[in-house]
């Protein structure tokens, strides 16, 4: 995968969580990923279609996700349930929005899927392709959290 | 702008209607109800008066593209405001929704001024 497609997806996460979760978050190196098992407790995975197939998904430390999501509603989030699960949704929706906004600018034009959402400890994202998938981890002042972006190409 | 406005929020996802009622109660809207989808908005529009949709793009079963054609051909909605607020950016997306008839057009993420802002746009004109 060309590494210039991964910076909309970085972009795209930094921007999201800023506006909607006033939360500053710090995109750190980017790593090819070897297993299917999730960094975090809770994941959101959305199909991209396009002239090429892809995948994007979002997996949340639960500490980093409790605090994300406490910001964007204004009220303290204690525990991962089912109003955290609908968050990682929206959140992965939003991110792969302005991505592929971004990726058109680029000449890729893309469209998605409704994300779906994987809660627990260890659960494993498959993503559409047997493609290598790049991740990139972030850090919050409430903890990690990885996005991972898998293209046919 | 009339905050005695009745508003109609449109998502299926739980977390963007609470985040979007927020937005709207902190301008000083204080009718607000919500469905999860097109086809749940236009059974909510057939019992009640409304006088404002904010409404997402992707949704099942009837999407917020399809629920703003749907208001546009109905002589007793047609000029209702309808403000999308979705994650699709794309060029392509903005000119099917204007050519639908939509009043003005919101890409997530948003700020409180930004809707602010663009709901002041529609009813300023």
């Amino acid at each position: 995968m060309d590494a210039k497609f991964i910076n909309p997806f970085i972009n795209a996460t930094l921007n999201v969580l800023g506006t909607m979760a006033s939360t500053k978050a710090e995109a750190g190196k980017p790593y090819l990923k070897k297993d299917h098992v999730a960094s975090g407790d809770v994941s959101g995975v959305i199909g991209l279609i396009g002239k090429v197939k892809g995948t994007v998904s979002v997996s949340f430390t639960e500490k980093s996700i409790l605090a994300i999501v406490s910001n964007m509603l204004g009220e303290e989030m204690k525990e991962l349930n089912e109003e955290i699960k609908d968050a990682v949704g929206e959140i992965t929706n939003m991110i792969s929005g302005q991505a592929r906004q971004e990726l058109e600018d680029l000449g890729r034009s893309l469209q998605a899927a409704i994300p779906s959402v994987i809660m627990g400890k260890d659960h494993t994202i498959t993503h559409v392709t047997s493609y290598p998938v790049m991740a990139v981890p972030f850090s919050t002042s409430n903890g990690q959290f990885t996005i991972e972006v898998c293209f046919e190409q | 702008m009339d905050l005695s406005m009745k508003v109609l929020v449109v998502d299926d996802f739980a977390t963007m209607r609470r985040i979007l009622k927020n937005v709207l109660r902190q301008i000083g809207f204080t009718k607000i109800i919500e469905a999860d989808d097109g086809s749940t908005a236009l059974a909510v529009l057939k019992n009640d008066n409304v006088d404002l949709i904010l409404s997402d793009w992707n949704m099942p079963k009837l999407s917020g593209l399809e629920l703003l054609k749907a208001i546009r051909s109905d002589e007793s909605m047609k000029d209702l405001p309808f403000l999308m607020v979705t994650a699709e950016g794309q060029k392509d997306s903005v000119i099917r929704a204007v050519q639908a008839g939509v009043s003005n057009y919101i890409v997530k993420p948003f700020t409180a001024d930004t809707i602010k802002e663009k709901l002041e746009q529609i009813f300023d004109k």
